[in-house]
């Protein structure tokens, strides 16, 4: 764990680490569950095979000039579920730089990770950088979700950009960069946004789809079940807000995952 | 490109800058009039109404696909893997109805490349990939086949981002060809900078390898090709 004040001029250096691993025993075990200053991680009951952690926010964060760094390790066989308590807002900082998120995920072979974090919500005035990065091993399976909110209820969105790069057997597999708000070309014209303030993608890969590759299918006129040029389809939408938009990803997801129960609000056990 | 001279070509280019307005010209035989960019989509959702909504509508699309295809074909101008960089471009196209689209113009300019500047670059990508490789690899190896160079093909790429939807704008909305060639005017300086910036990430790919290309996207231009493709009666293929 580490947590600590940059020097002057920098905002909150924060990390934090989760390491899932099969236990012998049919179940997953957590032997690393760390995490400092906005990060308040929390192991939730399991649900058969699956351990299942749940990121609470202990602070107001990341604002400008923070770093934060969020790693998941799922070893071979093990089964993890990540959630969050809450949508992760981007705030301004006091010094104007932006603020970063990076996210590393690993996920062996025969492992399972469904992450299904609440939504970033980029409020008025903040700047963050999000990065993310998957590693996938070739029987690795994968649920991640993603949704942006483009600012809350009636304020103008800040900068936010988010890349989603995922690898599988170390080949890119999808590499999607979205960027939004003040000072981005665009990014509200008809070809981008066109005046939706809530953007996500739902990306489900199973090697089983190698063999039966999902079919692309319309959700209604902006969300889109689409196969990828590999074993893994993408639901990707936009809508007037966060309500809409998860009801479309879930929508496009209901037909694709592959089992396991519904994931909606568990409760978190603090 | 205005400081070009003869003497002073730029980096890559062995060849002169009139083959990069005959690449470039709408009117290569390579089958990029059929295709929209996009644009009949929005046309019809009413996100394209008239010149303002075009200029919006072109500039989103500039910096998004329009930067990650002309990185891809910076990068094959300047000789990386055409193979890995058709890999990255799949990644970077996750709608399959503009992956499909994308290699059925790679197919077509492939034939016009190989009949105007023939070369064993093509020949091999050509080989490798039958159906057709993405329509920026193909751009990049022509460029490089013609003599251009990274920044060249770029503008190939950049220009061609844009031109598509405002030329089909004038056929979908009867907008007047003055008002579409003044939005292209107006998205020079913006063209100009995101052809650099193309050409910089196709030097650190070169580095780095295909992962340090760009990856930007536009939803709604996913979104909606995926639509446009099932609709039973349109006017371009995409």
């Amino acid at each position: 764990m580490t947590t600590a004040l940059a020097p002057a001029g920098h905002g909150l250096l924060a990390a934090a680490r989760v390491v899932a691993a099969a236990d012998g025993r049919g179940g997953t075990a957590l032997p690393v569950l760390d995490g400092g200053g906005p990060f308040a991680l929390r192991r939730l009951r399991s649900a058969g095979h699956e351990a299942r952690v749940c990121l609470v926010g202990a602070m107001s964060a990341p604002l400008g000039g923070d770093a934060l760094a969020l790693s998941a390790d799922v070893g071979d066989g093990a089964a993890l579920h990540f959630s969050t308590t809450a949508a992760t807002i981007a705030l301004p900082g006091r010094t104007g730089a932006p603020a970063t998120y990076d996210v590393r995920i690993r996920v062996g072979d025969g492992a399972v990770l469904r992450w299904l974090p609440e939504p970033l919500i980029s409020a008025r005035g903040g700047e963050l950088r999000m990065t993310t990065v998957v590693e996938l091993a070739p029987t690795a399976r994968l649920v991640f979700r993603e949704e942006q909110i483009l600012g809350r209820a009636g304020e103008p969105p800040g900068r936010l950009t988010a890349r989603l790069t995922v690898r599988r057997d170390g080949r890119s597999l999808y590499d999607q960069e979205l960027s939004y708000g003040p000072g981005v070309p665009g990014w509200d014209g008809g070809a981008v946004l066109g005046g939706h303030r809530a953007a996500g993608q739902l990306l489900v890969v199973d090697p089983a789809f190698a063999a039966r590759p999902p079919e692309a299918r319309a959700l209604g006129p902006t969300a889109v079940v689409a196969p990828l040029a590999g074993p893994a389809v993408v639901v990707s939408a936009v809508a007037r807000d966060g309500l809409e938009l998860r009801t479309l990803l879930e929508n496009g997801r209901s037909g694709v995952d592959f089992g396991i129960q519904h994931d909606t609000d568990i409760a978190v056990q603090q | 490109m205005s400081a070009t001279t003869a003497s002073a070509a730029p980096a890559g280019r062995t060849g002169g800058l009139a083959a990069l307005l005959v690449l470039a010209d709408g009117r290569l035989p390579a089958g990029g009039h059929a295709h929209s960019g996009g644009a009949e989509a929005a046309v019809k959702a009413g996100r394209i109404t008239d010149g303002r909504t075009l200029e919006e509508f072109c500039r989103g699309r500039l910096h998004t696909a329009g930067l990650a295809a002309a990185a891809l074909a910076a990068a094959a101008a300047a000789g990386l893997d055409p193979l890995a960089l058709d890999d990255a471009a799949d990644a970077r196209t996750p709608a399959p109805a503009l992956r499909a689209t994308a290699r059925r113009l790679g197919r077509q300019l492939m034939r016009a490349a190989r009949a105007t500047w023939p070369s064993d670059a093509l020949d091999a990508l050509a080989a490798a990939r039958p159906r057709g490789a993405h329509q920026p690899v193909v751009l990049g190896l022509t460029a490089r086949s013609a003599g251009l160079g990274p920044l060249d093909a770029a503008y190939a790429a950049v220009y061609e981002s844009v031109s598509g939807p405002a030329s089909a704008a004038v056929r979908l909305l009867s907008l007047d060809p003055f008002d579409a060639t003044a939005v292209l005017a107006r998205l020079a300086p913006a063209m100009d900078a995101v052809a650099e910036r193309a050409a910089d990430a196709a030097r650190r790919a070169g580095v780095e390898g295909p992962d340090a290309l760009p990856a930007c996207s536009a939803p709604l231009l996913d979104i909606t090709a995926e639509l446009h493709a099932s609709w039973p009666v349109r006017l371009f293929a995409s």
